[in-house]
C-alpha cells in the first residue's frame, strides 16, 4: 500500500510571536498525501488547519515561522527553500484557493488579466495564448458567457462566480496539488453544492490532489478520500473518510460527530454537545489537549501528552485509550 | 387549536435605492415582499433561506427593529406595525431578540452584570442590587458561573458570549424571542450546547421562538414548523416533519438536496443541484421569483406569481406532479 506520497508533512511546528509571547499554532503536524488524493483537514477555530496550509505554502505572516519539521513535496523539502525557488513551486505545482475570493482577487484588474498573469509567468505563454486559455478555463469551471466575463472586473461577479474564477486560476498552471482553505464557507448552500461538485469533477478529471480545509463535517463527507482531524494545533486522528464516520477512534472525533444535527436523523433525538470550549493557544492544557473536555479521560491524560500512533493500517490516533496494547502487530 | 401569539400578514419591507446628488429614489429592494405566517404560543417557528431571502428583515420587523413598509404584525391582539414608540416600549419587555454575533451585540465596555441588569432597571424600575441579584440568577440559568458578572464580554469565549446574549434577552421575562442565526458564528462543538440551552429554556419558561437560520441541521433540530423563504417571499410552510419528508416546493427540495449531510455514503445520492445564482432582490424575476432556477419551470411560472395556498407557493407543487 505504498504509493510514493506527493506531499509528506512531518513534525511541522509553526510559531507566531505576539504581544503576549510566542504562540505555537501548529505543533507537530504530520500527514501525507498520495497523487490525486483529496485529504480534508477538519477542525474548529484555532485548530491550526489554516496555519498548516499557509506553512506548506510558505505564506506565513511576518510574525510567523516554521520552527521544526519538514514539508516534502515530490521529495523536495519546501521548508527553508529560498523565496525565489518557493515562488516557482507556488502557483505552478501547488495552487491555493482561499475562503473569500473578493480579497484574493485584484479589484482593478480584469478577470482575464489576472488569469493570464500566472500563465505568462509560469508557463511562458504569450499574451494572446494566455487570453485564449483564460477563456477556456472560465468555460471549464462553468462560467456562462466566458468570452465576456474575461474582460469583467471581479466586483461584477457574484460570490459563487468569483470562487469559480479562483478555481480557474488555481487550475491554470495544471498544478499537482491544490490547497483549498474553506472555499465554500462564505457561500450559500445551493452555491456551495455547485462548487463542491465542480471541484470533485475537476480533481477526478485532472488528477490533481487536494488538501481541503473545512470546519464542516458535511463538506468532509462530500469531498474527502482521507481525513485528518485537528484539535488545538495537532492532528488527533487520521484515516479514510468511511472509517472516520463509521468507526471514529478519538473521543474528540466521535464527540464532534454526535454533536452535529443531521437532517436525516429522526426528530426528538437530543444533541450531545461537547462541554467546555476550544482551548486558548496561550494557555494550552497540559497532557492531552482535549482531556478537560473528554468524557473518557484518565489520570495520565492530564499530564502525559499522547502521540499520534497507528491503531490499524492507514488509521492513526493521538489518544491514550489506544496505548501499545491495542496496536496490531 | 389555540390562537396564534403572532400573526404576520402581507408584511412588506422595501428599501429605497437612491442615486444621484439629490438622492432620487430610482427603485426598491424588496427585502420582504408579502410575507404571512402565524406563530403559536410555546412553539418554535423556523425561518430558513439563503442570503438575501429576507429572513433577518422579517425577524427584525417582528420585534419592530424595522418598521414595515406595509402589512401587519399582530402580537397578542395588537398590531405593532404602526405602534407609537411609547406604546412599543411597553411591549418591548415581551418581545426580545438574540443576535448572530455575540461579539458585536454586547457592549465591550460594560461588565456582564451591568449588561444584564440594565434592562431591568430601565423597564421594570428595579434598584441596582435587586437587578444584579436577578442577573446572577439568570447567569446560572444559562449555565455560566456567577463570578462572570464582573467580567467583560471580551474575556468570554464565543459560546459563553452567546449564553450572555440569551440571558440578556431573558431578563425581562419575554414571551417571544426572535433568534437570528444564534449559532452560526459558533464553533461546531459549541453549537449543540447553545441549541440544547435554547430548548431547555423554552421548556422552563414556556417561550415561543422564531428561529432564523440558513443551517438546515439546526433548523430541523429546533423547529416545530418551518417557513422556507426565497427572494423576500414565502415558498413553503409546513411542519418540520412534512418539510423534510415531503417537500412540496421545488426550492425546498433543492435546498435539502444541497445540504452536505455528514455521511460519506450519501455523497453520490440522486439529487438536483441547481445552476445559477440567486437574482438580486432589487430586480426580482417576474412571475414566480424562483422560476429562473427551477428545474420544472413552465410558461405560467414566468408570468404569474403563485399565491401561497395549502402551505406552498407554486403552480406545480411536487406532490401533485407525482414525483
Amino acid at each position: 500500500m505504498s504509493v510514493t506520497p506527493l506531499l509528506q508533512v512531518d513534525g511541522l511546528r509553526t510559531e507566531f510571536s505576539t504581544d503576549q509571547g510566542p504562540v505555537t499554532s501548529v505543533d507537530g503536524v504530520s500527514f501525507s498525501l498520495a497523487p490525486g488524493e483529496t485529504l480534508c483537514l477538519v477542525g474548529e477555530s484555532g485548530s491550526g488547519k489554516s496555519v498548516s496550509a499557509l506553512s506548506i505554502m510558505g505564506l506565513l505572516a511576518r510574525n510567523g515561522r516554521i520552527t521544526a519539521g519538514s514539508v516534502l513535496f515530490e521529495g523536495q523539502d519546501l521548508v527553508g527553500l529560498p523565496d525565489r525557488e518557493l515562488r516557482r513551486v507556488r502557483g505552478h505545482a501547488i495552487a491555493m484557493i482561499f475562503q473569500e475570493p473578493m480579497t484574493s482577487l485584484n479589484p482593478v484588474l480584469t478577470i482575464g488579466d489576472q488569469l493570464a498573469e500566472t500563465m505568462i509567468l509560469h508557463l511562458g505563454l504569450t499574451k494572446a495564448q494566455a487570453r485564449q486559455r483564460a477563456i477556456e478555463l472560465l468555460e471549464k469551471v462553468g462560467i456562462p458567457r466566458a468570452k465576456d466575463v474575461v474582460d469583467d472586473h471581479p466586483h461584477r461577479l457574484s460570490g459563487g462566480m468569483r470562487q469559480r474564477v479562483m478555481i480557474a486560476m488555481a487550475l491554470s498552471c495544471e498544478p499537482k496539488l491544490i490547497i483549498a482553505d474553506e472555499p465554500t464557507t462564505a457561500l450559500d448552500v445551493t452555491i456551495q453544492a455547485q462548487i463542491l461538485r465542480l471541484m470533485r469533477e475537476l480533481s477526478a478529471e485532472t488528477g490533481t490532489a487536494m488538501i481541503f480545509i473545512t470546519h464542516d463535517l458535511g463538506v468532509v463527507a462530500e469531498m474527502a478520500d482521507r481525513v485528518a482531524v485537528m484539535y488545538a494545533g495537532q492532528v488527533v486522528e487520521e484515516t479514510d473518510v468511511y472509517t472516520l464516520f463509521d468507526d471514529p477512534k478519538h473521543p474528540y472525533t466521535s464527540a464532534l460527530l454526535r454533536s452535529i444535527p443531521h437532517i436525516t436523523t429522526p426528530a426528538g433525538d437530543r444533541l450531545n454537545p461537547i462541554s467546555g470550549s476550544v482551548p486558548n493557544l496561550l494557555h494550552m492544557p497540559t497532557g492531552c489537549r482535549f482531556h478537560d473536555r473528554c468524557l473518557q479521560a484518565m489520570d495520565r491524560c492530564a499530564t502525559e501528552p499522547p502521540e499520534l500512533l497507528p491503531v490499524a493500517s492507514q488509521h492513526s490516533v493521538r489518544c491514550w485509550l489506544y496505548d501499545e496494547t491495542e496496536v496490531p502487530a | 387549536m389555540t390562537d396564534p401569539l403572532l400573526q404576520v400578514r402581507n408584511l412588506k419591507r422595501y428599501y429605497p435605492i437612491r442615486k444621484g446628488v439629490i438622492a432620487r429614489t430610482v427603485g426598491h429592494v424588496r427585502a420582504v415582499d408579502d410575507v404571512s405566517f402565524d406563530v403559536y404560543p410555546g412553539e418554535t417557528l423556523g425561518i430558513v433561506g439563503e442570503s438575501g431571502c429576507g429572513k433577518s428583515t422579517t425577524g427584525r420587523a417582528v420585534v419592530r427593529l424595522e418598521a414595515p413598509t406595509a402589512g401587519s404584525v399582530v402580537y397578542d391582539g395588537t398590531d405593532i406595525a404602526g405602534l407609537s414608540t411609547a406604546k412599543m416600549r411597553r411591549l418591548r419587555t415581551e418581545l426580545q431578540m438574540v443576535f448572530q454575533d455575540p461579539y458585536s451585540s454586547l457592549n465591550p465596555q460594560i461588565r456582564i452584570g451591568e449588561l444584564l441588569a440594565e434592562p431591568l432597571i430601565a423597564h421594570k424600575r428595579l434598584d441596582r442590587t435587586a437587578a444584579h441579584a436577578k442577573a446572577a440568577e439568570m447567569l446560572e440559568t444559562v449555565g455560566l458561573p456567577k463570578l462572570y458578572l464582573n467580567r467583560y464580554p471580551h474575556e468570554l469565549s464565543g459560546g459563553q458570549r452567546q449564553r450572555v446574549g440569551i440571558a440578556r434577552a431573558l431578563m425581562l421575562e419575554p414571551k417571544l424571542i426572535v433568534c437570528d442565526e444564534p449559532v452560526s458564528a459558533l464553533d461546531v462543538s459549541i453549537q449543540a450546547q447553545v441549541l440544547n440551552l435554547l430548548k431547555d429554556l423554552q421548556g422552563e419558561f414556556g417561550l415561543t421562538y422564531v428561529f432564523i437560520s440558513h443551517g438546515l441541521g439546526a433548523i430541523k433540530y429546533i423547529s416545530d414548523r418551518i417557513v422556507v423563504m426565497y427572494l423576500g417571499k414565502v415558498m413553503e410552510t409546513a411542519t418540520t416533519a412534512e418539510i423534510f419528508a415531503q417537500p412540496k416546493h421545488p426550492y425546498t427540495e433543492i435546498l435539502l438536496d444541497a445540504y452536505p449531510e455528514p455521511d460519506p455514503r450519501l455523497r453520490d445520492r440522486q439529487r438536483i443541484i441547481v445552476e445559477g445564482d440567486v437574482p438580486s432582490p432589487a430586480n426580482p424575476p417576474k412571475g414566480c421569483v424562483f422560476h429562473t432556477r427551477c428545474p420544472y419551470t413552465k410558461d405560467i411560472c414566468r408570468t404569474e406569481s403563485p399565491p401561497l395556498a395549502d402551505g406552498v407557493a407554486c403552480h406545480f407543487p411536487l406532490e401533485a406532479a407525482g414525483r
